[in-house]
């Protein structure tokens, strides 16, 4: 669905690079995460697919199509895209932040409407009470999850996501990463999310790509990271989910009677 | 009183055309400022530094040079406008409104956090869908600050376009100031603020019903602007007088009480005879001049002196007669002027000093001053010390002041009655050299050029006979003492009399004097 082929980024005439060299398939359904630590490469790699970002070497291809040969604003008209900071228009409400992109395809304004209204119930707020809601009126779980309607709107085959739950505390973020899955599988999308935290990338993930300093360390399921990894580096990356993992274990059984 | 709609609907019409003008030039302008660092700073530049212009000096400087494009485009395209009043105030209050909006726009475009434009291009907008769509509407609290800040601006400076020629709220402020009427200056402030506040809070509340996107809200200040600006204007459209369109004869008048009368005797004088006349009052002194060589306005008075040194770049001294007759040939010979003739007085500038300290001195010549002026102050008009005619008379007598002041006329006489100068540069026909018991030393060595008052035709005018008809009664019917008196009425604090009651008075004493 998505293939990056040898892809690089450099901002300085090719002295430092951001991205070096990388080789990776999304397959259809799959749902890549892109991990690392901040600047690692993992948000140029993942703007430089609907071109927000315009990759200095390589080839990189949607659904079969160089991404080069599109016209870019069509290209990100067809791709949803998630913001890290949530990225919700002030100026307009709820449903006017889940109509742009409808709006920019020139739909009317009863198709606009009912697709609002869809995209509201899918992410469980009530057109009814949040339609007309300014986003400053929303608590942050609430503002991602217009986020996310926003990107689907125009019912995307690709989504990126860009830190999505990474301003949210811990337990609007696992609702929303539960929510989230759920609708990657219903709408059988394919989805690519960055993130950093190790926890959120096993639990969401159908496969990890691994990046350090613009590298692709390693790629695989979860399970696969978790029991074989490549390298030292990714082998310390896994290991403090799963000491967090034992510790809560030990936790629960000291508990138990 | 009775002008405030045409005042006020002046004053409302060439703001709020500036500002629309100001609005369009500048929001495009900010736009491409805001985009190109390279463009931004030569335009925040220049318009910084126009905004440091004194407004007086920028609406005089486009005086001279709409004449002067007004000139050429008549030779090359036959196309004739008219210089005076509207468009160099349209123009300078145009430029003074562009530097807030510049600047807020450029601001407010650039202080977007760039998290929503990226969102904006993210979700697939081209690049004028992200300006209008996410830039300008987040950008907008802050432009309409910079509109607000601009209308008040414009309104207040607006108030200054009187001595260009063109009719405002300023008329009350310029005609009180030169009669001592503090109540048309207050008048004439009070109402000038009262139309900036109201606009400025009318604009503010379209701003918080943009903010909340209350339509109730949006809906009264659409309404309150309609009204403010509809009422304005409706006396204009009224009389269909808001393109300066004339079918009456026009009298000119300079910014001193005396012209004002003057323009009032002629314009009275014409109506009796059954001509329609208006007047047009507060004009700069080169405005006037260039307004009738222009025929703009059709006559009005101004002094012989004023032409010789001037207009006619003469430095020598010559008597009376001399100076009339060749001020009269060179008008007619190099703007068709006529000059009907000399009204019967000179307004010529006179050293005076208070009478007890004069006698005290025992000072009754100008050449009797000299030995004092080292321990003297001398107070002048704001003109007078960049006039020739003060290094002439200074010289001539060897005069050495210890120090000058400049004043505006009013407060000239009373700092000579109060002691803060010692000897004024007076207007000898000026009302208060009586009233404060002043005395004009005598200029033994015809230093001081004469200044009869002239009455002057434009080249228009000339060919209208019954014009000089009706006005040649008035040569040499004016002497001194009459429009001393005449010119204290208007300017005195204590039983003051109005511009139209003193110009009766004179006219009647006139008739009365008339062979």
């Amino acid at each position: 669905m998505i293939r990056l082929d040898h892809v690089s980024k450099s901002y300085d005439g090719g002295r430092t690079l951001a991205v070096r060299n990388l080789t990776l398939g999304v397959e259809r359904g799959e749902l890549m995460v892109l991990l690392g630590e901040s600047g690692c490469g993992k948000t140029t790699t993942l703007k430089m697919i609907n071109r927000l970002i315009e990759s200095t070497a390589g080839r990189i291809e949607v659904d079969g199509q160089n991404v080069r040969d599109h016209d870019p604003v069509l290209l990100r008209r067809g791709i949803g895209y998630v913001f890290q900071r949530i990225g919700l228009f002030p100026h307009m409400t709820v449903a006017e932040n889940v109509a742009v992109v409808p709006r920019l395809q020139g739909w009317t304004r009863p198709q606009v409407e009912e697709r609002v209204r869809e995209l509201l119930d899918l992410v469980d707020m009530p057109p009814a009470e949040f339609a007309d809601r300014m986003p400053r009126r929303l608590s942050g779980g609430q503002q991602q999850r217009v986020g996310v309607a926003r990107a689907l709107a125009v019912r995307p085959k690709i989504m990126l996501m860009d830190e999505p739950f990474g301003a949210l505390d811990p337990i609007t973020r696992a609702s929303l990463q539960d929510q989230y899955r759920r609708i990657h599988e219903r709408l059988g999308l394919t989805t690519v999310m960055v993130t950093h935290d190790m926890t959120e990338a096993l639990l969401m993930a159908s496969r990890i790509a691994v990046l350090r300093s613009g590298r692709l360390l390693q790629v695989g399921a979860p399970h696969d990271l978790l029991t074989a990894p490549a390298d030292a580096y990714v082998r310390q990356l896994m290991q403090t989910p799963k000491q967090q993992a034992d510790r809560l274990a030990a936790l629960v059984e000291e508990a138990e009677p | 009183m009775a002008d405030l709609p045409e005042y006020l609907g002046q004053h409302v019409l060439i703001s709020a055309l500036a500002l629309a003008i100001g609005m369009a030039l500048s929001l495009p302008l900010a736009v491409l400022g805001a985009r190109s660092r390279m463009l931004r700073w030569p335009v925040l530049t220049v318009a910084s530094a126009i905004q440091t212009i004194p407004s007086l000096a920028l609406l005089a400087l486009f005086y001279p040079v709409l004449l002067a494009v007004a000139y050429v485009t008549e030779r090359a395209l036959g196309l004739s406008f008219s210089a005076l009043g509207f468009l160099p105030t349209l123009i300078a209050l145009t430029l003074y409104s562009m530097l807030p909006i510049l600047r807020n726009t450029v601001t407010g475009i650039l202080n977007v956090d760039p998290a929503m434009t990226e969102a904006a291009r993210g979700l697939g907008m081209r690049p004028r869908q992200v300006l209008f769509r996410v830039e300008l509407p987040l950008a907008l609290p802050v432009i309409i600050a910079g509109i607000r800040t601009a209308t008040v601006w414009v309104i207040g400076i607006a108030t200054l376009s009187t001595p260009v020629g063109q009719a405002s709220l300023g008329n009350y402020i310029f005609t009180g100031l030169h009669m001592e009427n503090w109540i048309s200056v207050l008048f004439g402030c009070a109402v000038a603020a009262a139309l900036a506040i109201v606009l400025d809070q009318l604009i503010g509340l379209m701003q918080s019903a943009a903010a909340n996107r209350s339509s109730m809200r949006a809906l009264a200040a659409a309404i309150g602007l309609v009204l403010v600006i509809g009422g304005g204007l409706s006396p204009l459209v009224a009389c269909g007088r808001a393109g300066g369109a004339r079918r009456e004869v026009v009298v000119g008048a300079k910014t001193f009480a005396e012209q004002y009368v003057l323009a009032a005797v002629v314009r009275d004088r014409l109506a009796d005879a059954g001509i329609e006349a208006t007047t047009r009052e507060g004009l700069g002194s080169t405005v006037v001049f260039r307004a009738l060589a222009g025929n703009e306005i059709d006559c009005y008075v101004d002094y012989s002196g004023t032409i010789w040194v001037n207009h006619m770049g003469r430095e020598d001294i010559a008597d009376a007669q001399t100076v009339l007759s060749e001020v009269t040939a060179w008008l007619k010979h190099e703007h068709g002027i006529v000059c009907l003739g000399a009204l019967g007085f000179e307004n010529a500038y006179a050293l005076a000093m208070r009478r007890e300290r004069a006698e005290a001195l025992g000072v009754r010549t100008i050449a009797g001053l000299a030995a004092h002026t080292p321990t003297m102050q001398i107070g002048g008009s704001y003109e007078f010390f960049g006039r020739p005619e003060w290094p002439t008379i200074r010289d001539a007598y060897g005069l050495r002041f210890a120090g000058r002041r400049q004043y505006q006329a009013t407060f000239m006489y009373k700092a000579v009655q109060s002691g803060d100068v010692d000897v004024i540069a007076a207007f000898s026909s000026d009302g208060r050299i009586t009233a404060y018991d002043l005395v004009v030393l005598k200029d033994p060595s015809n230093a001081i050029p004469p200044y009869d008052a002239v009455l002057l035709l434009s080249p228009k005018a000339a060919k209208m006979p019954r014009l000089a008809e009706t006005l040649r009664p008035l040569i040499g019917a004016v002497p001194v003492d009459l429009m001393r008196e005449a010119n204290h009425m208007v300017s005195r604090d204590e039983n003051k009399r109005t511009v139209d009651e003193a110009a009766r008075w004179l006219l009647r004493q006139i008739h009365g004097t008339a062979p």
